[in-house]
C-alpha cells in the first residue's frame, strides 16, 4: 500500500489580481515520480513554492504523511523533509560547493573535513560526482545542479521537487539526471517533477497531475496515458504536435561567415575559427549548451559584436552585390535586411523598452527615418495594430506599455515588429523561450512563412526536439567552436547532444586549430 | 637613533591612531554590506556616537562631582556604551526604512547621516565642553603609562604600539573578531549569503530579515564607536565637525581593503597617514586642499585595479544596494 507523503486540498493562491492557484488539490507517494505538467504560467511552480515555503497559500490545507501542516518558512520545509531544486539555482556563486551545502543548516560544528566526508557518502550513494571545494562559479549548469540536489539531500530530505530540472541539460546529463532520480525513487523518497516537455513525463514518472491556467485538472497513471491525451489536458483542446517542414527554396548563398573568432574583455576566446553559410529559404538551426557563444555569433552577425578574426560576407539578393559586414555599423546591416531578435533570459533586456508603450516600441527602429523634426507615430500605429491582430497578440491596446504585457505576447511583438521589416536575414534567438505550447507553434509558423518567401532563417534554439522537426540543418556550437554541422531530417537527439558536449574538434578547415589556441588562450 | 628613523617611528604612531576611527567605520560598514545594504548614513552614526559618548561622559561627571572625581572605568565603560547604543538607534532606524518598509538604501543612508549631524549638533549643545573634555585622560592613557618606563616601552617598539589608549586597541580586536566570524564561522557563512543572494539564503532557511537587523545595528554600533574614538582620542575631547569626513572616508575604506575587515586594519593605518599627510604640510608647495584628496585619489586607484583583476572574490556583495523581498515576482 503506497504511504502518501504530501496531500494537497484546495489550495489557492492569488497574487493581487492575479489568481495563480485556484483550488488545487495533489498528493505524491513516496517511492514513487509524481510530474506536475502544465504550460508556462499555469501556476505549477507557484504550487511548488508553497509546499517548500517561499510563499503561503491563502486557502487550503498541506498534509504531511497524513498530519495537517503549517508551512511559513524554508525552515519549516525543511523540518518536514522537503527539499526543492529552483529552476533559477538558489546557490552562492562566490562559495565553494561544500559552502553552498552546508548554508543555513543548523549545526554547531562546521567541519570542513565532516562535510567533505558526508558529501561524498551522498554522491556515492546515488552516483554523483561533484568536487566540494569548486567555486560554483566556475561550474557548468550541470555540475551546479548535481549541487543542488546534493544540498536538498544533505538535508535529509524524502520529499524532492524539482522544478524544469532539464531545462538547460543536454539528453546525456538529463539521462542521468534521471537515472539519479529513478535511484531515488528506488530509495523510498518522493519525487516530484515539474515539467513541460511531455516526452520526460512519460518516460520518467508514475502518475501526472495536469494544471492548467491555475486550476487542477487531473490526475491520471502515466501507463495509461499517451502525449496526445495529456496535450489535451493542458491546453484544453486538441492540439496537432506537428510542424511543417517544406525542402527549402533555392540554394542560393545569402550570408557567409569565415573563420570567425573573437575574445572577450579579459581575453578569454568566445568564439574560435567559425566558418558556415546560410542559404535564402532555409532555416538554419544553431544548437548548443546555454552560453556557448551563440549570442556572440548573433550579435558578430549584426554588428553588436567586434571580432579579431574572419569575415563576414553578405550576398545581397537585390542587388547580387556581395558586401562584407565586417566594418559597417549596426543600422547599416540593419538596413541591408539583416534582422536580429534576440530574447534574453529576462525577456525584455534586448530589443524592447519595457516602460514605452508598443507604438512606440515599434518606432525604435524607425524614427530615423522621419523627414520632419517631429515623430510620425501613424506608421508605428498602423504597424502596432497589424501586429496584434495578426499574431492574435492579448493585450487592451496599442497604448499598454509592454512591460505589462505577458510574456509570450511580449515576444510576439518583439518578432513581429523585426518581421514586419521585410528581413533578407532573419535571425530568432530563443523566440519561444517560456512561451506555452499554441504561442510556440504560432513562432514556429512565422519562421516557416519567412522561410517559404525566400529569407535565410537563422534560429537558436534550446529544444532539441524543435531544432529538429523545424530546421533544414543544425550547426551545433560547443564552447564557441562549431562541434559538427547536420542534417536536421536524418539525425537524432542524441547525436546532437553528443555533438554539444564535445570539446575537441576536428582542425577547422582553414587555419588549424593548434595555432588559434596558442593566440586564444593567454591563461 | 638616526633623525630620520625617530621621524618614521613618530609619523607611523600617528598613522595608526588617526587611522583607528576609519577602522571602526570601515568595519562596521563591512559588516552592514555583508548583509547586502549600503549604509550611507555612517558619516551621521560617527556623529551621533561621539556625541552620545560626550553627553554620557557629561551627565556621569555631574552625578559624580566632576570628571576628575569620578571612576576611570566607569566612565569609559558609560562613554563606549552610550556611543555604541546611540549608532545602534541610528542602524534601527535605517533598517526599519530599508528591510522593513523596503524603500531605497542611498536615499535613506543619505538622510541619515543629515539628521545625525543634527541630532549630534543639538546635543552637543545641551553641555559644556568643559563637561566632556577633561575626560580625554582616561582615554589617551596608554599602556605605555601604565607600565611606567623600562627598556621596552621607551623603544620604538613601545612608541609605536603601546603608546595608545584603549579604543585604538579596540579597533583592531573587532576587526579581528569580524574578519573571523565572517571566514570561519556558520553565522559568517549566512551572513555572507544574505548578501550575496538573499533568495538562496532564503531558500536554505536563513532567517534573512533577522541577519539584515542584526548585523546593520551591529556594524552601525561600531561605527558609531569611531566617532567617539575620533573625538575623544584623536582630538584630545576637542569637539569638531570633521567627524563626518571620517565617516565619508570609511565607507572608502571599505572599497579599499575589499569587504576584508582585517585588511581593514592596514588599510586604515594607510588611510591615517595620508589625513596627517593632508593636514600637514609635508610636502612644501603642495596645497593641503590637494593633499586632502589623497585617501580618495587613492580609493579611486584600487577601484581601477580591483576592477581590471575582476576576480570574482573581490567584487562587492552581488545584492548591495537591493532591497530583498521574498513574494517578489
Amino acid at each position: 500500500m503506497a504511504r502518501p507523503a504530501i496531500e494537497l486540498r484546495g489550495i489557492t493562491k492569488t497574487f493581487g489580481r492575479i489568481v495563480a492557484n485556484q483550488n488545487v488539490d495533489l498528493s505524491v507517494n513516496y517511492g514513487e515520480i509524481l510530474s506536475i505538467l502544465g504550460e508556462n504560467g499555469s501556476g505549477k511552480t507557484t504550487l511548488m513554492n508553497m509546499i517548500s515555503g517561499i510563499y503561503f497559500p491563502d486557502a487550503g490545507q498541506i498534509l504531511i504523511n497524513g498530519k495537517e501542516a503549517v508551512i511559513r518558512s524554508p525552515k519549516d520545509a525543511f523540518s518536514y523533509g522537503i527539499g526543492m531544486i529552483h529552476q533559477h539555482f538558489k546557490l552562492v556563486d562566490v562559495f565553494s560547493a561544500a559552502e553552498n551545502i552546508v548554508l543555513g543548516h543548523e549545526e554547531k560544528r562546521f567541519n570542513k573535513k565532516t562535510i567533505a566526508a558526508e558529501v561524498k557518502e551522498i554522491c556515492d550513494r546515488y552516483g554523483f560526482e561533484v568536487d566540494p571545494d569548486k567555486k560554483i562559479y566556475e561550474m557548468s549548469v550541470s555540475e551546479k545542479q548535481t549541487v543542488e540536489i546534493i544540498k536538498v539531500l544533505y538535508r535529509g530530505a524524502d520529499i524532492l521537487i524539482l522544478d524544469e530540472p532539464t531545462a538547460v541539460l543536454t539528453p546525456q546529463e538529463t539521462d542521468k539526471l534521471f537515472a539519479v532520480l529513478r535511484r531515488m525513487r528506488d530509495a523510498g523518497k518522493a519525487v516530484i517533477i515539474i515539467t513541460h516537455k511531455l516526452h520526460e513525463v512519460l518516460s520518467l514518472s508514475d502518475r501526472v497531475t495536469v494544471l492548467r491556467k491555475g486550476r487542477y485538472i487531473g490526475t491520471v497513471k502515466t501507463a495509461e496515458t499517451d502525449e496526445t491525451a495529456l496535450t489535451e489536458m493542458m491546453v484544453g483542446k486538441k492540439v496537432s504536435l506537428n510542424i511543417e517542414r517544406n525542402d527549402p527554396k533555392g540554394s542560393e548563398k545569402r550570408l557567409e561567415v569565415k573563420d570567425l573568432s573573437c575574445f572577450d574583455r579579459e581575453g578569454a576566446q568566445i568564439l574560435r575559427d567559425i566558418g558556415f553559410t546560410v542559404n535564402g529559404g532555409e532555416i538554419l538551426g544553431i544548437a548548443g549548451i546555454a552560453g556557448s557563444g551563440q549570442r556572440e555569433l548573433l550579435e558578430a552577425i549584426a554588428g553588436l559584436q567586434k571580432y579579431q578574426q574572419g569575415e563576414i560576407l553578405y550576398y545581397d539578393p537585390r542587388t547580387g552585390e556581395t558586401e562584407s559586414l565586417k566594418d559597417k555599423t549596426p543600422l547599416q546591416i540593419r538596413e541591408l535586411g539583416v534582422r536580429l531578435s534576440f530574447v534574453p533570459e529576462d525577456r525584455l533586456g534586448m530589443g524592447l523598452v519595457g516602460n514605452m508603450d508598443i507604438v512606440d516600441n515599434m518606432m525604435l527602429r524607425s524614427y530615423r527615418g522621419g523627414k520632419s523634426a517631429f515623430l510620425d507615430r501613424k506608421k508605428p500605429k498602423n504597424l502596432a495594430d497589424e501586429i496584434i491582430e495578426e499574431l492574435e497578440v492579448s493585450t487592451p491596446g496599442v497604448h499598454t506599455q509592454v512591460r505589462k504585457l505577458s510574456g509570450g505576447n511580449v515576444q510576439k511583438v518583439l518578432v513581429g515588429r523585426e518581421i514586419a521589416a521585410a528581413p533578407t536575414v532573419f535571425m530568432a534567438a530563443y523566440p519561444v523561450r517560456g512561451l506555452d505550447i499554441n504561442s510556440s507553434y504560432m513562432i514556429y509558423n512565422l519562421l516557416n512563412r519567412q522561410k517559404e518567401s525566400g529569407v535565410a532563417v537563422i534560429f537558436v534554439g534550446e529544444d532539441l526536439d524543435v531544432l529538429i522537426e523545424l530546421c533544414d540543418r543544425i550547426l551545433v556550437i560547443g564552447s564557441g567552436q562549431i562541434t559538427g554541422l547536420v542534417d536536421a531530417r536524418h539525425t537524432t537527439k542524441e547525436e546532437i547532444g553528443l555533438l554539444m558536449t564535445r570539446s575537441v574538434v576536428s582542425p577547422a578547415p582553414s587555419t588549424p586549430a593548434t595555432v588559434s589556441e596558442k593566440e586564444g588562450d593567454p591563461q | 637613533m638616526s633623525a630620520f628613523f625617530t621621524q618614521l617611528i613618530s609619523i607611523l604612531t600617528r598613522s595608526i591612531a588617526n587611522g583607528m576611527p576609519f577602522l571602526y567605520g570601515s568595519t562596521g560598514e563591512t559588516l552592514t554590506e555583508k548583509t547586502g545594504h549600503l549604509n550611507l548614513g555612517i558619516p551621521g552614526i560617527m556623529c551621533v556616537g561621539a556625541s552620545s559618548g560626550c553627553i554620557a561622559i557629561a551627565i556621569y561627571g555631574r552625578a559624580a562631582g566632576g570628571i576628575d572625581a569620578s571612576n576611570p572605568f566607569l566612565c569609559l565603560l558609560l562613554a563606549v556604551l552610550a556611543s555604541f547604543v546611540g549608532g545602534i538607534l541610528m542602524g534601527l532606524i535605517y533598517c526599519f526604512l530599508t528591510v522593513t518598509l523596503r524603500s531605497n538604501q542611498n536615499v535613506t543612508g543619505l538622510a541619515l547621516t543629515t539628521l545625525g549631524t543634527g541630532v549630534s549638533t543639538y546635543m552637543i549643545s545641551k553641555v559644556q565642553n568643559a563637561e566632556f573634555v577633561p575626560a580625554n585622560k582616561f582615554f589617551t592613557y596608554s599602556l605605555r603609562s601604565a607600565l611606567g618606563e623600562n627598556a621596552v616601552t621607551d623603544s620604538w617598539f613601545g612608541e609605536l604600539f603601546l603608546s595608545h589608549g584603549f579604543m585604538i586597541y579596540l579597533a583592531v580586536i573587532i576587526a579581528l573578531i569580524a574578519a573571523w566570524v565572517l571566514k570561519k564561522t556558520r553565522v559568517g557563512l549566512n551572513l555572507r549569503a544574505v548578501g550575496e543572494n538573499p533568495a538562496t539564503a532564503d531558500a536554505a532557511g536563513v532567517n534573512v530579515s533577522r541577519y539584515k537587523y542584526f548585523f546593520t545595528c551591529l556594524g552601525s554600533g561600531i561605527a558609531a564607536l569611531g566617532g567617539l574614538c575620533y573625538i575623544m582620542d584623536n582630538l584630545n575631547g576637542n569637539w569638531e565637525y570633521s567627524i563626518a569626513e571620517i565617516g565619508w572616508l570609511s565607507i572608502a575604506l571599505v572599497i579599499f581593503t575589499l569587504w576584508r575587515p582585517n585588511l581593514g586594519i592596514l588599510g586604515s593605518v594607510v588611510f591615517g597617514g595620508l589625513r596627517i599627510l593632508g593636514n600637514s604640510n609635508f610636502i612644501r608647495g603642495v596645497d593641503k586642499s590637494v593633499m586632502q584628496m589623497l585617501p580618495y585619489l587613492v580609493t579611486i586607484l584600487v577601484l581601477v585595479i580591483v576592477s581590471m583583476r575582476n576576480r570574482k572574490e573581490n567584487q562587492p556583495p552581488a545584492h548591495l544596494g537591493q532591497n530583498y523581498f521574498r513574494e517578489e515576482r
